[in-house]
């Protein structure tokens, strides 16, 4: 009983009530668009009545959950905040030497074996998977750990994957060479938008950094004598080992070595990243700017930094991206793709690691198998963006600070970690 | 001389458009300081009801003029609703969370609306009919204006003054003023501060309604991503003038379509968006509280 009388409505009958007319209401909100459609060509309308009732049950139910959540949030926010059991369990196996190491020896067989035991198809998903690991740990950099949102980093991730398309087909440059060079880019490209966004705050710096993102889509689309416009640039080359060439499915295991390699490098370097001096000057400056300046960090470097760290993974990973799929346009880089990155950081966990990597496994392959699902993926990324903002702001796997506690008892301050 | 009037004439066109969704950005931005990223998302749902209406409408006969205004006026009604509906779900419980926050909310909203009117409708481009009938006397005046265009502009001019009289005059202008300058004392001194918000994204959403309505019949089709960049373009528009400033959302929205027409016409029309991408950029850059606005001072 307490589920329905919570969240203002002080009876049954008003909870009740309070549902009737919200499904009511959004009946009416979604009425025309959900349950008409017109063609005027041919001039015929076809009716979805039916729609229009599974909405509004939806929302009838749906409203109950929505405010008992809302309640509980309200409530929670004055308590101490509590670990949800898995996040217990995590720091569990994190704080026991020989669990930590049992664990991650059994994921690092896991990985290896992978590709013997699946079939090409899942190998493949799996290498997308790991892609965007790499590209979410990235951006976490920037956003996550520096607080800077970038709605444009698809761009480096583009400048990766033509740098090596353009660079194959014009001089037949590999795959190795192409790897640190397109990471290079990255981070030049980072350079070149993080110097005049500097003096931008918070929602001003997203707005500028999508309009360059689409400003680097627009011109690969445009530049046809470059980058051969919409049509794209097709039969770059896998990888090769040592200039051995593989067969198609060789070269996909190949890959997918490739791959883990980089994720695990990627991970090693981001977090040594965080506890290093730069990685708590970003800490500060996702708290607040100006006390940080006020505590004699150099934000400009430190801004910059970020930019040009987190476009760095983004460049390896074009670079990657082109290699994998042996063919790039710029289809492949639009503003959902920066949406479809950042959500996988938002969703996991701004600023954890193991959060990232969660997002990207559940956003990536989730809807690869739930095949029937597919097109509803992006209405669900967006409605899921909401509600993790509303209800759990810090994502499913919350980063973790250092905390020291001081007792009374114990003079003795336990670090916590 | 004729291609200059004719790409005045264009570059006033769009501005008028532009300022039409540019409004509903500069206010919430006045007074809740969110850019609110799904406002494009409603001109295209504004749109999209328009089409649907006055599809309706033509299969039962109904004379030319009475589908436009019909149209106009349920899409109005839906836009609002829905502007009021997303201010309640996405960003209300969000009050007091930091900034970026309700930026990724409002971003998760616009994803959301696109991908559902898709899914509801189409993906594929869909004709729109030709809502605003030929004025006999235009046709001898030769092509340089068309009828649609002469309606666009006049509705912007006249929804602008009166937005700005409903804002200096009515008690609710007035209390809209008072929230966006400091909202704990709008709400001492017995202001509902809720409803000012809300009727904020009403208003807002109902001129960026008129907008999509009037520019999809200008264009002759739509498309469920239309309200990507023309809500890029409007905040261009708005940031361009000064955010939260009403005028400066006017004259922002002027020359961008202006620069627009002019660059296309004189340059190239491959890389219409980029010259207002760039524009964008540029003014965050050097001149970051836009034409009107007013420099702010940082409290810690």
């Amino acid at each position: 009983m307490n589920f329905f009388l919570t969240a203002g409505c002080d009876s049954f009958a008003h909870a009740i009530k309070k549902s009737f007319l919200a499904a009511v209401w959004f009946a009416f909100l979604t009425f025309p668009i959900l349950v008409i459609k017109v063609n005027t060509i041919q001039n015929t309308v076809v009716w979805h009545w039916q729609k229009i009732g599974y909405m509004a049950l939806a929302i009838f139910f749906g409203s109950f959950v929505w405010r008992w959540l809302l309640a509980r949030k309200e409530l929670k926010e004055d308590a101490t905040k509590k670990e949800s059991r898995g996040e217990a369990l995590l720091t569990k196996i994190q704080s026991n030497n020989t669990l930590k190491f049992g664990a991650l020896a059994v994921l690092g067989l896991i990985a290896v074996l992978f590709p013997q035991v699946s079939s090409l198809y899942q190998t493949n998903i799996m290498i997308s998977c790991l892609v965007y690991v790499v590209l979410g740990l990235g951006l976490n950099i920037v956003v996550g750990l520096a607080g800077l949102l970038d709605l444009g980093y698809v761009a480096f991730y583009a400048i990766g994957a033509y740098a090596y398309a353009l660079c194959n087909m014009h001089w037949g440059i590999g795959f190795w060479f192409m790897l640190p060079v397109g990471a290079l880019f990255g981070a030049l490209l980072g350079l070149l938008l993080g110097f005049p966004v500097l003096r931008l705050r918070g929602d001003y710096l997203a707005i500028v950094t999508l309009g360059f993102g689409e400003i680097i889509r627009l011109v690969l689309e445009n530049w046809g004598d470059v980058t051969m416009g919409p049509s794209g640039i097709s039969s770059i080359a896998r990888p090769d080992f040592f200039g051995i060439k593989f067969s198609i499915s060789g070269s996909t295991t190949y890959m997918y070595y490739i791959m883990v390699g980089l994720m695990v490098f990627t991970i090693f370097c981001v977090n040594r990243l965080q506890n290093s001096r730069i990685g708590r000057a970003w800490l500060a400056l996702r708290e607040d700017e100006i006390a940080c300046q006020a505590m004699g960090i150099d934000k400009v470097k430190t801004k910059l930094m970020a930019f040009a760290l987190g476009a760095t993974w983004a460049g390896m990973a074009g670079v990657i991206f082109a290699a994998k799929t042996t063919f790039v346009n710029p289809a492949s880089f639009t503003f959902w793709e920066s949406a479809i990155i950042l959500s996988i950081v938002v969703i996991g966990g701004m600023g954890s690691i193991r959060g990232v990597i969660a997002g990207a496994v559940i956003l990536i392959l989730v809807p690869e198998y739930l095949r029937d699902f597919a097109q509803f993926r992006m209405l669900l990324f967006g409605a899921i963006m909401v509600l993790v903002m509303v209800f759990r702001p810090q994502g499913l796997i919350s980063a973790k600070r250092k905390i020291y506690e001081y007792t009374a008892s114990k003079t003795a301050s336990a670090a916590n970690e | 001389m004729e291609y200059f009037l004719e790409l005045f004439l264009g570059g006033l066109t769009r501005g008028s458009i532009y300022a039409l969704i540019a409004l509903g950005y500069t206010m919430v931005y006045g007074i809740i300081e969110l850019i609110n990223f799904a406002h494009g998302e409603i001109y295209m749902i504004g749109a999209f009801t328009g089409l649907i209406v006055a599809g309706l409408l033509t299969m039962y006969g109904f004379p030319g003029i009475s589908i436009l205004a019909i149209a106009l006026i349920c899409a109005i009604i839906w836009s609002a609703a829905y502007g009021f509906t997303i201010e309640k779900v996405a960003y209300k419980p969000l009050r007091g969370a930091p900034r970026l926050s309700p930026l990724i909310s409002a971003i998760g909203m616009s994803i959301f609306l696109q991908n559902y009117v898709m899914l509801a409708q189409t993906s594929d481009f869909l004709p729109f009919p030709e809502l605003v009938p030929e004025f006999e006397f235009m046709k001898g005046a030769g092509s340089i204006m068309s009828s649609s265009e002469l309606v666009i502009i006049a509705m912007t001019v006249l929804s602008c003054i009166g937005l700005t009289l409903f804002i200096k005059f009515t008690k609710l202008g007035k209390a809209m003023r008072a929230t966006a300058q400091n909202r704990k004392m709008a709400m001492l001194v017995g202001i509902n501060v809720d409803m000012v918000i809300s009727a904020t994204f009403v208003i807002g959403s109902s001129l960026a309604a008129v907008g999509g309505v009037l520019i999809a019949s200008h264009i002759g089709q739509i498309n469920y991503y239309i309200g990507f960049i023309a809500g890029i373009k409007a905040f261009t528009a708005a940031v361009l003038g000064g955010i939260g400033s009403i005028p400066g959302a006017m004259l922002g929205a002027l020359v961008l379509g202006l620069t627009e027409a002019f660059a296309t016409g004189y340059v190239s029309s491959d890389y219409e968006d980029v010259f207002a991408f760039c524009l964008l950029v540029l003014i965050l850059i050097f001149r970051p509280s836009g034409i009107m606005g007013k420099e702010k001072t940082q409290k810690v």
